[in-house]
């Protein structure tokens, strides 16, 4: 049974841009980096559960709203104070128009 | 039906502290403006061009007033100078900390570490403490018990206040937790919010900094003159005085243990020049509600979300005229506060909140 699910369409998420998807209970964050590349991280804050959608996204980097802790979105790693802990990443692909996330 | 006030309990490790988790007034959902996301993204987007250019005026000007202020040591005329001098050093390191703290102020992220730990020293914060007091302080604001930067407890002490201005007390508590972090002692307060692993960066920190001032010191005795500490360390007292003048206005004489920025911060018109000090930080309620915005950016955002704020308070005098007296009512009824009053625009406080907070404003 495939567990690629499929999240937004391609077109739904500006470049250099994240956006928020739910799913199974679960908060997840899609970018679509200045590359047009797609990736996918847990959507929550490692630091303090602050939604990332509503941050900023400039390069590989992905600010949080609430306290400016960085992350690279396309590793997860977590990029310096108030952030510690690294940010869980999933695997993405474009199939026909959409984004799929493979959610484990 | 009168209410006996019952006193605060500041303290990281105390009863406020532990009741404000337990209640879940700690790490709350906080009261936001709706921003269409296009815009918001376009408020939010870095530029080193602002900052590098204010960051080229501000060691300049150091610089200029400092040796004017060294040339004429020993007359008067070396007064004017350290008066710039001393606010340069004093009190524009406050916002530097700050805004480069949050990693706004440049887009590139080493300008902002760099201007942030000279800013550190200066203002006498250590870089590793102050960034996570800072940090509590966004999540908890003026949370009794929980934020670490609440500069006006209640019932307010009116002496430390104004001992501020010259930054005394500031800079003793300063010197004591140097050495004492220098020591490698990390205080119980201080470990409820810097993780474990940052410890040891505060304690490095604090180190080399003893180490500076140790060697200011020495000079000083071996030339048998302050000029040495007028030009490093003093000038965080004698220009301290807009920092703090600017600074109480932000949080100063309005709610505590509300999660609505609009009912603990206060948004004040300023001059030119203040603002150039501060880095726009008197638009303090729209910074607080969107850290996210760099300085820059703030007037733009103001013009954005006015319309659910309060009325911006028109000057720093005008804050002060409404600080003071109630700062003085605090002193004899310490639940009073200064309720502000939202325009017709703007969505209302959700007073389910708030109800025991407004019935105390309006005693």
């Amino acid at each position: 049974m495939s567990d690629w699910v499929a999240a937004c369409a391609a077109g739904d998420i500006d470049e250099e841009d994240v956006m928020r998807f739910d799913h199974g209970g679960r908060t997840f964050a899609i970018y679509r980096s200045p590359d047009d590349e797609y990736f996918a991280t847990d959507g929550l804050c490692t630091h303090e559960k602050v939604h990332l959608a509503d941050g900023l996204v400039m390069d590989d980097i992905i600010e949080c709203p609430k306290h400016n802790g960085r992350f690279n979105y396309k590793t997860g790693d977590a990029r310096g104070a108030p952030v510690c802990v690294n940010l869980k990443t999933y695997p993405v692909k474009v199939d026909a128009g959409k984004v799929l996330v493979r959610i484990r | 039906m009168s209410t006996t006030p019952s006193r605060r309990d500041y303290s990281l490790i105390g009863r406020d502290a532990q009741l404000a988790v337990e209640t879940g007034l700690s790490a709350a959902e906080w009261y936001h403006t709706e921003i269409p996301r296009k815009q918001m993204k376009e408020l939010m987007q870095r530029s080193d061009g602002p900052a590098i250019r204010d960051t080229l005026i501000w060691p300049a000007a150091l610089v200029v007033s400092g040796a004017g202020g060294a040339w004429f040591w020993g007359s008067w005329w070396c007064v004017p100078f350290f008066f710039v001098y001393g606010v340069l050093y004093g009190s524009s390191t406050d916002s530097r900390w700050h805004e480069c703290g949050h990693g706004t102020a440049f887009r590139t992220q080493w300008m902002n570490d760099a201007v942030y730990q000279i800013a550190s020293f200066m203002i006498m914060r250590n870089p590793v403490t102050w960034r996570w007091s800072h940090t509590r302080h966004h999540t908890d604001t003026i949370i009794v018990g929980r934020d670490p930067e609440i500069s006006v407890m209640r019932p307010p002490d009116l002496a430390r206040a104004v001992l501020g201005f010259v930054g005394v007390l500031d800079a003793w508590h300063a010197m004591s937790d140097m050495l004492r972090n220098a020591a490698g002692n990390i205080s119980a307060a201080e470990k409820t919010f810097i993780p474990e692993q940052e410890q040891p960066k505060a304690i490095r920190i604090a180190r080399i900094w003893t180490a500076i001032y140790a060697a200011t010191i020495a000079l000083a005795l071996y030339s048998g003159s302050f000029l040495p500490l007028m030009l490093v360390g003093l000038p965080r007292l004698y220009g301290a005085w807009h920092h703090v003048m600017v600074g109480l206005l932000q949080h100063g004489g309005l709610a505590d243990n509300v999660t609505d920025h609009r009912l603990n911060s206060r948004t004040v018109y300023m001059n030119p020049i203040s603002r150039f000090i501060y880095w726009n930080m008197n638009y303090h309620i729209e910074h607080h509600m969107f850290p996210m915005v760099p300085y820059h950016a703030l007037p733009k955002l103001h013009e954005l979300i006015k319309h659910d704020l309060p009325a911006p308070t028109p000057s720093i005098l005008a804050g002060y005229r409404e600080m003071i007296p109630a700062f003085l009512r605090q002193l004899r009824n310490e639940d009073y506060f200064l309720k502000r009053e939202l325009p017709p625009t703007a969505r209302p406080y959700r007073e389910e909140f708030h109800d025991g907070a407004v019935a105390a404003a309006a005693e």
